[in-house]
Formats: C-alpha cells, structure tokens, sequence
C-alpha cells in the first residue's frame, strides 16, 4: 500500500513537472507574439557586383551608437551576404563609446547619433587620429503621448518646461486636467543629450520626477498604457500606438508634423543625422563597405529599418 | 608508498586551488571596486557623495549624491520584503505541516521554478501588465513606481523564501511536534509555539537570503521602477518613481567615459552596494548563530 502510494506521488510528481514545463513554453510563445517585434523585413539583396567579390574580403569592426547598431547590422548582414569573404562585426555601447574606440585604434568606423565633440577631436589629434565624418541617415525624434490624449501640438517652449518640470498639468498646455507623467531617457543616452541640447538647452537639467528608462521601446511602452505620459522616442519606433505631436520650435505657430519629407527636409525641429567615423579617408573593406551604405542598395536597407536615406 | 603519498598531496593541493579560485575571485574584485570607486574621492569629497540629495551625472556642474539612490534600493526592498516574507513563509508552513503530501510535493516544485525564469521577462510581464494596473486602481500619473518595483520583486523573492524556509520548517524533529500535540496543543499552536521558533534560524537565514535578492536585482526594478532619482519618502515614497543603485549602474555604465567622475561614481556606487550585501550577510550569519541552540 504504502509502495504503491509512493509510485503514484512520483507519478504524480512527473506529471506535475511536464506540465508546468509546458505551460512555461506556451508563456514564452504568448510572450513572443506579444513583442512588438521592429519591422525586420529580410533585406533584398541584389547581386550586381558579383564580379567584385573576389576583391572584397578581411574583418572590420563597426562600434559605438545603439541608435545606429540596428541599422549598421542590417546593413552588415546585406554587405556580407554579397562579399561573403568579408566579416564586418557591429557592437554597440553608445556614442561616447564608438568614438572613445576609434580614438583608442580598436575599431576602424565609429558609429554616433550625435557629431562628434570638439573635447573629441582634440583628443583625436593628441593621438594623432583624424576623424572623418560620413552622415550616413536621417533620423527624426518623435514627441509622442498616448492616442486618447487631445492634445496635438506642441510649442518647444511648453516641452521645455513639461521636461524641467515647471508645466506639470496637460491643462496648461491644452490638455485635459490631468497630472503629466514625463517619461524620458537615461543619461547615457545619444536621445537623450540630443533631446537635452535642442529643447531644453546647455546649462538646463531635466525634472527630477521625470522617469530615465533605457531604450527607445521601454519609453514607447510606457506611452501606450498610460494616457497622461509624454514621451520621445526615434522615428522607426513609432506607430498607431502613439500619437506623435506637431512641433513649433520657434513659438511663431509654425507647425511641423513628424512625417519623412519634413525630417529629410531638415524642417523638422528634431531631426538629426546619423553618422560613422573613420580615422582619415576609409580605405580598404572600410571604404568598401561605406561605398555600399552609400550606394541605392545600402540606403533602401536605410528607409527599411525605419531611418531616412541622405539625399 | 612514497608516490602515493605525492599523488594524495598533489590531489590535495589540487582541491586547495580549487577552493582558493573563488576567495582570490573575491578578494580581487573587492580590490577592483574599491580602488576605483576611491578615484572618485579626489575630485569629489566624500561627504558631499554622502549627504547630497542630488544624482546630475551629466551636469555641467555634476553632482553625485548617494542618497536618492541609496534610499530607492532601500523603499523598494523593504517593500518588497513586506510582500513576500508574509506570503512566503505562510507558503512554506503550508507545505510543510499542512497541505496533503501529494499537494505539497506539486507547489514546492512549482515554487522553485519562479526562480528560474529570466529577470528580463518579471521586468517585462511587470512593465505590460502591473504598470498599467497600479496606475489606473490608485490613479497615479505614472504605474512606473517603487510598489510596482516592490510587488515583482517581490514575487522574484518568493521562491528562495519559500525554500529555505520550507527546508528548515520540515527538519525540525518530529519528537518535538509530537510532544507538544502529546500535550494537548492543536495543530496551529504547535506551528505557531513549537515548530516556527524551532526553525527560526533557518527562516531568518531565507528572509535575509530574500533581502539579498530582492537588493542586487537590477533587470526588474530598472524596466518597472521609472529611475527617477528623487528622495522617495516613506511610505509615500512607494508610489512614486524611484530609482535603485544597481538601475543607476547598468543605465548609465554603457556610456560613461572611462576614468572620468561619472565612472568612478558609479563605482563607488557599487562598492555602497557590495558593503550593503557584505552587512546583511553578517546579520543573518549572526541570527543563524544566535538562534541555533535556542530550541
């Protein structure tokens, strides 16, 4: 009897076991189907200069902006695809990052969201490194809050003082009377010395109250489930979820919507370019493969990661 | 017999190695932390680190102040604390006294198994589900708060409560349960005078385990916790944002410029930190020893 007993409790006990297992897998698949997933669309590769490809070959490494990694890695994939000889590493860190690495002769391109510093570039001749800017993308910020808010506009003199935490009700900037929760990014962030820099200025500290999360998705998220937050987040991140506002950076009434043609345009108060940096003239696979983010293949690997082609 | 002496001794000093990896481990990393965390002393006194009530890294005029940080980790663990120590022990007397053996054999396993699943994916069920929930039932302008932070920590605790302390709930010998319902006492005062303090060091030992958790997690509380570096009151503090000293450090490590102030802050960080664990440890050895004997 009591053996018996035994075997049904370990029985049991299995059953239990693979049960919980599977429920475990089946959390992870709703897990999976509950990420948003970016739009990863494989890239078309066109095999044009096959001729070329015997010539092509070595390692490289591209470092730095994780604004940019996304679309360093895509363009990587689609460069190796065609040279299948070269092998082109792509590492994030952040900008500071990317540039420290170039300076210090560890990587051949830096990979910024930002131009690089004048403390930079002096530090970049005492090395005696010289730094070679190529802008290889737009890229726009979006001001973003959730659907159901009304508000549509915004001037950059209220977003300054919703994110240095003098505006603090959606009422006074044409909203519902409701608290503003101001989420932004953290301090390592390419965003957010970008944002810092155009909206709020050199020597202006951000809100103490305002929330510092750690990617652009994280902000997003934060928007969609909450309707009194505002947010800012990189073009490619946005969708039907959040609402983008229409700014007016100089407060004459001049609004400009976040679409494509006014971030490539420039006219889009916060549009920015994306940038590698080489040491000197790129030359070799480096030169190579910048030739490829430049050529109509690379840049449509540019608008398909959500970023917007130079030119 | 001369070479298999050599062999014993070579076995043993072997086996020496081995243990002595993870104390030099230990003690390197100790002197890592330090030594960089101290750069920070010479162009930023140590008082002001203490007693300033300010985190601008980046400021032009940067400030380091400890507090904010210090007292975020701190309202997030008591609170997460708060949540699971009841449930986790009630949990655990549960399995261990009441719940019918074949029952009992299912929840401790499935108990265990809360420990294994990836911080990233508490942070990101906490960030979709409960932030949504705790805004809109308290109608708070953001549900990315110290409580959010708290309660999924506090679920990450439970297993590691619920445990130990089952562990050491069900070894305390059956002849003392059995003498005290021989008295007459019902079955929850026999839990309740008897077998709870007779396990108490091994239960104090898993709430501090607990606390342990609960103050190094980083993924979590950094996706659900907002990281605004203010003084978090308390118990108001709770439901605004706050952020912790290990968020503070994996936020901002992957941009900061090498040897620069900010660099060596957030070592100095992590050195309050790893003397914060080192203290709780001591604590609960001590309440281990201290209740040992005391049957």
């Amino acid at each position: 009897m009591v053996n018996q007993n035994m075997i049904s409790g370990k029985l049991f006990k299995n059953i239990t076991l693979c049960s919980v297992v599977m429920l475990i897998i089946a959390a992870a698949f709703i897990g999976i189907g509950c990420v948003d997933n970016e739009d990863t669309t494989t890239e078309d590769v066109t095999t044009e200069d096959v001729a070329e490809e015997a010539t092509v070959s070595g390692e490289i490494s591209v470092t730095g902006s994780t604004t940019v990694l996304p679309l360093s890695t895509l363009e990587a994939e689609a460069f190796m695809d065609e040279y299948p000889d070269a092998i082109i590493t792509v590492k994030g860190g952040g900008s500071g990052v990317g540039i420290a690495a170039l300076l210090d002769g560890t990587t051949e391109i830096a990979q910024a969201s930002r131009s690089i510093k004048d403390s930079e570039v002096d530090e970049a001749q005492s090395n005696g490194i010289n730094p070679v800017e190529h802008a290889i993308a737009w890229d726009g910020i979006a001001v973003v809050v959730n659907p159901e808010n009304p508000v549509t506009e915004i001037t950059f003199e209220d977003l300054k003082g919703i994110y240095t935490g003098t505006i603090t009700n959606w009422a006074e900037v044409g909203g519902e009377d409701a608290e503003i929760s101001v989420v932004g990014r953290d301090s390592s962030s390419g965003t957010y010395e970008y944002f810092k820099e155009e909206v709020l200025g050199d020597d202006v500290e951000f809100t103490e109250n305002a929330l510092a999360l750690s990617d652009n998705g994280l902000v997003k998220e934060s928007v969609v489930g909450n309707t009194q937050a505002i947010g800012y987040i990189g073009y490619a991140y946005l969708d039907e979820n959040v609402k983008a506002l229409a700014l007016d950076a100089a407060g004459d009434g001049t609004l400009v919507e976040a679409t494509p043609e006014m971030i490539t345009s420039g006219e889009y108060p916060l549009a920015r370019q994306l940038y590698y940096y080489t040491n000197g003239e790129p030359t070799g696979l480096a030169k190579e493969y910048i030739d490829y983010v430049f050529s109509a293949t690379g840049q449509d690997v540019v608008s398909e990661s959500g970023y917007f082609p130079v030119n | 017999m001369l070479t298999r002496n050599l062999k014993e001794k070579g076995i043993e000093s072997l086996l020496f190695a081995s243990g002595a990896v993870a104390v030099i481990a230990l003690i390197l990393l100790c002197i890592f932390l330090f030594k960089e965390g101290v750069l920070l002393f010479k162009d930023y006194s140590i008082i002001n680190f203490l007693t300033d009530t300010r985190w601008l890294p980046t400021a032009k005029e940067p400030q380091f102040g400890l507090l904010p940080l210090l007292l975020g980790s701190f309202v997030v663990t008591v609170g997460a604390i708060l949540f699971s120590v009841p449930l986790g022990l009630a949990a655990a007397i549960y399995i261990s006294e009441i719940a019918d053996p074949r029952f009992a054999n299912i929840m401790k396993p499935v108990a265990e198994i809360l420990a294994g699943i990836p911080s990233v994916v508490y942070g990101f069920f906490g960030l979709v589900v409960l932030v949504p929930i705790v805004q809109k039932t308290l109608q708070l302008p953001t549900g990315q708060t110290a409580l959010t932070g708290s309660i999924i920590l506090g679920i990450m605790a439970l297993p590691t409560i619920i445990s130990i302390s089952e562990d050491a709930i069900s070894s305390v010998p059956r002849s003392i349960k059995e003498g005290s319902l021989a008295l007459g006492s019902t079955q929850w005062q026999t839990i309740y005078k008897v077998t709870f303090p007779a396990a108490l060091s091994g239960i104090s030992a898993a709430v501090m385990l607990g606390i342990g958790r609960a103050i190094g997690e980083t993924m979590t509380v950094m996706m659900v916790s907002g990281n605004s570096a203010i003084i978090p009151g308390f118990p108001s503090g709770l439901f605004t944002s706050v952020r912790t000293m290990t968020a503070t450090i994996a936020l901002e490590m992957g941009e900061v410029p090498q040897g620069s102030d900010h660099f060596h802050a957030l070592f100095a960080i992590g050195s309050v930190l790893f003397i914060t664990t080192f203290i709780i440890n001591i604590i609960a050895n001590y309440i281990k020893r201290r209740y040992r004997f005391n049957l």
